[in-house]
């Protein structure tokens, strides 16, 4: 049953990176993409991060497509489609063999498999690990910093003169 | 064979290579900002999978697949910032055209 579960969702996710980067229609290229997002959604939750997948959803499904789509409004480039460049046979070739050697190289190391069973619920235990003691304190603050930057540098960019 | 580490890390790896041929191929700026997020999403991927293959109770790969996130977020917001600003002055997205500061 699980193993019916990964497959289908994999061969969704697939697809739909496929359909990303072979789509000539821009708008329908971004809609693949949300499906993507979803699917990695369902994939987090065969991997037993249901807060994770909340978060997903929240953030890509929700702000990231809705970013994308707004700018591919903006630029008026629908009807022009996005197709490939003059470097689409190299692109092809090291797409290729990064994929080769990415197989190669997970199915010849010796992975330390845990027999524990995963968490049941992760939500309680990434809270402690991000605020409490010894934790990712540090890098939570400077994550916020870091967004608040970013926010501003946008606006400061997009402004007009 | 039963669904393993295995199984995702190349689920991983070809999501990667996907976005990688999108980001060398394309020429809409907004399109290579799209394979850039598959890229970033086959990451996450793997490191969700480590955390619940290899330290089941520890969640460290989930922290840091949050970051990722965040940092994502952060980094779409500035790059369609960056593409409008450009958009705005030379009047297209295709990177083809972007060619100001070539030698």
């Amino acid at each position: 049953m699980f193993d019916i579960v990964f497959y289908l969702v994999a061969a969704v996710t697939v697809a739909a990176a496929l359909a990303v980067v072979l789509l000539r229609n821009v708008f329908r290229a971004a809609l693949s993409l949300i499906v993507l997002f979803v699917a990695v959604a369902a994939l987090y939750i065969t991997l037993h991060a249901d807060f994770l997948a909340v978060v997903q959803i929240l953030v890509y499904v929700g702000a990231i497509s809705i970013l994308i789509i707004v700018a591919l409004m903006l630029t008026h480039e629908m009807q022009q489609g996005s197709p490939a460049g003059k470097l689409r046979i190299p692109a092809i070739i090291v797409g290729v063999l990064l994929l080769g050697t990415l197989v190669f190289a997970v199915l010849n190391t010796n992975w330390q498999i845990s027999a524990v069973a995963p968490l049941e619920k992760t939500t309680e235990a990434i809270g402690i690990k991000l605020f409490g003691e010894g934790g990712f304190l540090l890098p939570v603050e400077i994550a916020a910093i870091m967004l608040l930057s970013a926010v501003l540098g946008a606006i400061v960019m997009i402004r007009e003169k | 064979m039963t669904v393993g580490l295995e199984h995702y890390l190349i689920l991983s790896a070809i999501l990667f290579s996907i976005g990688l041929y999108g980001v060398l191929s394309k020429r809409n700026a907004v399109v290579i900002l799209m394979c850039i997020e598959i890229m970033l999403n086959a990451v996450n991927i793997a490191l969700v999978a480590f955390s619940r293959y290899i330290v089941p109770t520890a969640l460290t790969g989930q922290i840091f697949a949050l970051f990722v996130m965040v940092v994502a977020a952060a980094e779409v917001a500035v790059g369609i910032a960056i593409i409008m600003a450009i958009y705005r002055s030379r009047d297209s997205v295709e990177v083809d055209k972007y060619d100001l500061m070539k030698w």
